[in-house]
């Protein structure tokens, strides 16, 4: 659902600042130590944006939304005060199950997933899936409609559920929302799926957007509890039911303009329905036998094989663009006229000593402001490839240099330019030369294209991400992926041994190096 | 020939220093068609120097190079504005053997050959082959051909990179102590490559500490020191009776 800085696009009107929290938690912990009551502390990510849990606009150290007032109203009635603690929205769960708050409360679906982990309290909240489209759109009316169309959604979302059970839709998942409307306003997104409240938040104030079609699909937001916490989890329940009946949520929804045809009819549902009922149906779905786990883990392989085969397309073109543009660096460096020689080592330095994570950044959300707009694939390689030249650059100036100078004097002596000198005696030697670091590099690059998952691409790691958040198993399917990304880079090792041979300068044993390649025998062979 | 041969070098007044170190103080000579030119002198005396001038491996500060058709003058270390074609076409009219052979590693034998008439004077790669075949038979390496160069002894190496030069079809041939990174044995079989191309009319310029063939071989001797060309003549007379000092003690640590 939500996860990314998100203060930059709040709206203006902000009703609520008497409920807010405060985050300087060193008061509220000094205070209560003493008291007899443990405070209630809540786990929630504030970087996930209105109306949830966001910093006060007017005062960042202060964070507020519903889930805020909530979370105190919930404090007040079990007579234990509510401290927030900071938490990424992704490792809610984890971070419930190892202790680090007592309840997970950040607009968490309940689902069957879910529940197999932890224990939901009664669904404080429901809602529905909002379509998004530009102002100018018309031929978007529904689910169906989306087919062959560019839909953007949050990562691990019911939403991006919901667009994957569809077939034809080519499907970006973003980490923020701000990110995703911006795309859909700027055209890379033909529209966006997500829920109710955050459209409400970030894409109807904006003039460019408008929502259509009928509300999709139905989820209730829980309080997530610690599976063997049963006693917090039934006051925390019949709390809920007291500021339902009593009216509190319902004027917390009606202030922050979240009241809505499906809370109602939810309200309806608790206030009438028998408590033991809830309880049956609760212990029903939850502890699936780990049986059904391993089938549900094998019948994901394909998942994980589609995001490899991305992660080594991606790998290979952005090594690919590193290598040329290296190349073309180290020699502008070397032997160019001297602003572009400035030029050249200018970029080198200021790409090497700045963070790849903020280049792609720059690349995919910062070009569109001047026009240029990459697909999500073209930004990854682009930004992979300019990053990693600057690498392959220093490995190829270092392998001229450790030319010998009597080399480009033969060349030159015979007549051969500068150029010609380079293209064919000094490169192709240094060529040979940098093989090793290069294959040292692509490995590292292998690895670290899995940092553009951060721009909608899905590749090995994002998929990880998928299926760790959706089982809670970040050991089992982490080891299986680190299984993956070592299994894949191991041929490239081999590959690059074997060209280290086969092209070493003295090319003295080519056919045992061939061998080895093969597998065939292990040493030299003579005559 | 009559009269004042046509010279196919002059030097004249070359000087070149090295920030405050004067490597030639001035040096003028002329070296006629098909001759062979052997430079002598002790370590640091700018013979080294001096033939890297002749090709422009070097760039003198000021003096005049005059080979075949090509002329490279420049005073008070001033930058000719065609430098770099003048510097082309003086390369393609001399060729160079270095000390340390300076092969391409990654070539074979052949290819080290063939790989210039192809770039320099784009020759079609069976041109170029059929013309490295003749001067690889010429210095005795036919069936070295496709072998690397860290394959061949140091005398096979130093006849290759001699081919190398040879198949651009240079007027002249410059020796920078050819031998001298060569076990004695393999010694021989360069000279004597070097002895078949004077027997050819090709002219040559030898720095080389090889006394004995500077003597044998030799049309004519130059004697360098601290940068002064102090004596010049035939083999007979500088080493039978040298005229200066300082040939005659430079001669007497080979004796």
């Amino acid at each position: 659902m939500i996860a990314l800085p998100a203060a930059a696009g709040l709206p203006t009107r902000t009703p609520l600042r008497r409920a807010s929290v405060l985050l300087v938690l060193a008061a509220a912990l000094g205070g209560d130590a003493l008291s007899a009551t443990d405070p209630l502390r809540w786990g929630a990510d504030s970087e996930g944006g209105a109306p949830y849990v966001f910093p006060d606009p007017k005062d960042p150290r202060r964070i507020m939304g519903f889930e805020v007032d909530i979370a105190g109203a919930l404090g007040r009635e079990l007579g234990r005060p509510a401290v927030f603690v900071q938490n990424q929205w992704d490792g809610l769960i984890p971070g419930l199950l190892r202790g680090n708050y007592d309840v997970a409360l950040n607009g968490l679906e309940i689902t069957p997933d879910r529940e197999q982990v932890i224990r939901f309290t009664i669904p404080y909240y429901a809602t529905s899936e909002q379509l998004s489209v530009r102002k100018d759109e018309s031929s978007i009316h529904a689910l169906a409609d989306l087919r062959g169309r560019t839909v953007g959604t949050l990562k691990f979302s019911l939403a991006q559920r919901i667009l994957e059970a569809e077939r034809g839709i080519d499907i970006r998942s973003y980490e923020g929302q701000i990110n995703a409307y911006e795309d859909l306003a700027n055209g890379r997104l033909d529209a966006v799926l997500m829920d109710w409240p955050i459209a409400m938040y970030y894409s109807r104030p904006n003039p460019k957007l408008k929502f259509t079609g009928p509300p999709i699909g139905h989820l209730e937001y829980g309080i997530g509890v610690r599976p063997d916490d049963a006693r917090l989890l039934n006051a925390l329940d019949e709390a809920l039911l007291k500021l339902v009946r009593g009216g509190e949520l319902r004027r917390i929804y009606e202030t922050w303009g979240l009241m809505n045809p499906e809370t109602e009819t939810l309200f309806e549902r608790l206030v009438h329905s028998p408590r033991a009922l809830e309880e049956f149906t609760r212990t029903l779905t939850q502890e699936r036998p780990w049986r059904a786990r391993v089938r549900q883990y094998i019948g994901y392989l394909p998942l994980l094989g589609r995001g490899a085969v991305m992660t080594l397309v991606i790998s290979v073109t952005g090594m690919a663009l590193a290598v040329t543009l290296g190349l073309l660096l180290a020699l502008t460096y070397l032997y160019g006229p001297r602003p572009a020689a400035w030029a050249s080592r200018a970029y080198i330095e200021v790409v090497r000593g700045t963070p790849l994570l903020i280049q792609l950044y720059l690349i995919f959300y910062g070009l569109p402001n001047i026009g240029i707009r990459l697909t999500p694939f073209l930004a990854a390689v682009v930004g992979l490839g300019l990053n990693y030249a600057a690498y392959e650059a220093e490995n190829y100036r270092a392998g001229i240099q450790a030319i010998p100078r009597g080399q480009s004097e033969a060349a030159l002596s015979l007549g051969m330019t500068q150029t010609q000198a380079l293209r064919h005696v000094i490169v192709p030697q240094a060529l040979r030369l940098v093989i090793p670091p290069v294959t040292n590099d692509f490995i590292a690059l292998f690895k670290d294209s899995s940092i553009v998952s951060v721009i909608t691409m899905v590749e090995l790691t994002k998929v990880y991400g998928q299926l760790a958040s959706t089982y809670y198993d970040y050991i089992g399917v982490g080891l299986l992926t680190a299984a993956i990304y070592f299994l894949l880079g191991l041929p490239f090792v081999r590959l690059a041994r074997w060209a280290e041979a086969r092209m070493a300068v003295d090319r003295l044993v080519p056919v045992s190096a061939r061998r080895r390649w093969l597998g065939v025998g292990s040493k030299p062979a003579s005559g | 020939m009559e009269g004042p041969a046509r010279q196919l070098i002059t030097v004249e007044d070359l000087r070149k220093s090295f920030g405050h170190a004067e490597a030639l103080r001035g040096i003028s000579f002329s070296v006629t068609p098909s001759s062979l030119v052997v430079i002598i002198g002790p370590s640091g005396c700018g013979k080294s120097t001096l033939l890297r001038c002749l090709n422009g491996l070097e760039l003198f500060d000021s003096g005049r190079v005059h080979i075949a058709d090509v002329t490279l003058e420049r005073h008070d270390g001033t930058v000719p504005r065609d430098l770099r074609h003048r510097l082309r076409l003086l390369r393609e009219e001399v060729g160079m053997v270095f000390q340390s052979f300076n092969l391409f590693p990654h070539m074979t034998v052949l290819a080290n050959a063939a790989k210039a008439p192809m770039v320099v004077k784009g020759m079609g790669r069976d041109d170029a082959e059929t013309r490295a075949r003749a001067v690889l038979a010429k210095v005795g390496l036919s069936d070295r051909l496709d072998y690397y160069p860290s394959q061949l002894s140091g005398g096979q190496q130093q006849r290759a990179a001699i081919a190398r030069a040879l198949t651009m079809a240079p007027k002249v041939m410059l020796y920078d102590e050819p031998t001298s990174s060569l076990d004695p044995t393999l010694v021989h079989e360069v000279l004597q490559i070097m002895r078949q191309l004077h027997d050819e009319g090709m002219t040559q310029v030898v720095v080389t500490h090889e006394m004995r063939f500077a003597r044998d071989a030799a049309d004519r001797i130059l004697f360098m020191h601290e940068g002064l060309l102090v004596e010049e003549g035939p083999p007979a007379e500088v080493f039978g009776a040298p005229r200066d000092p300082r040939t005659r003690e430079f001669l007497k640590s080979f004796l």
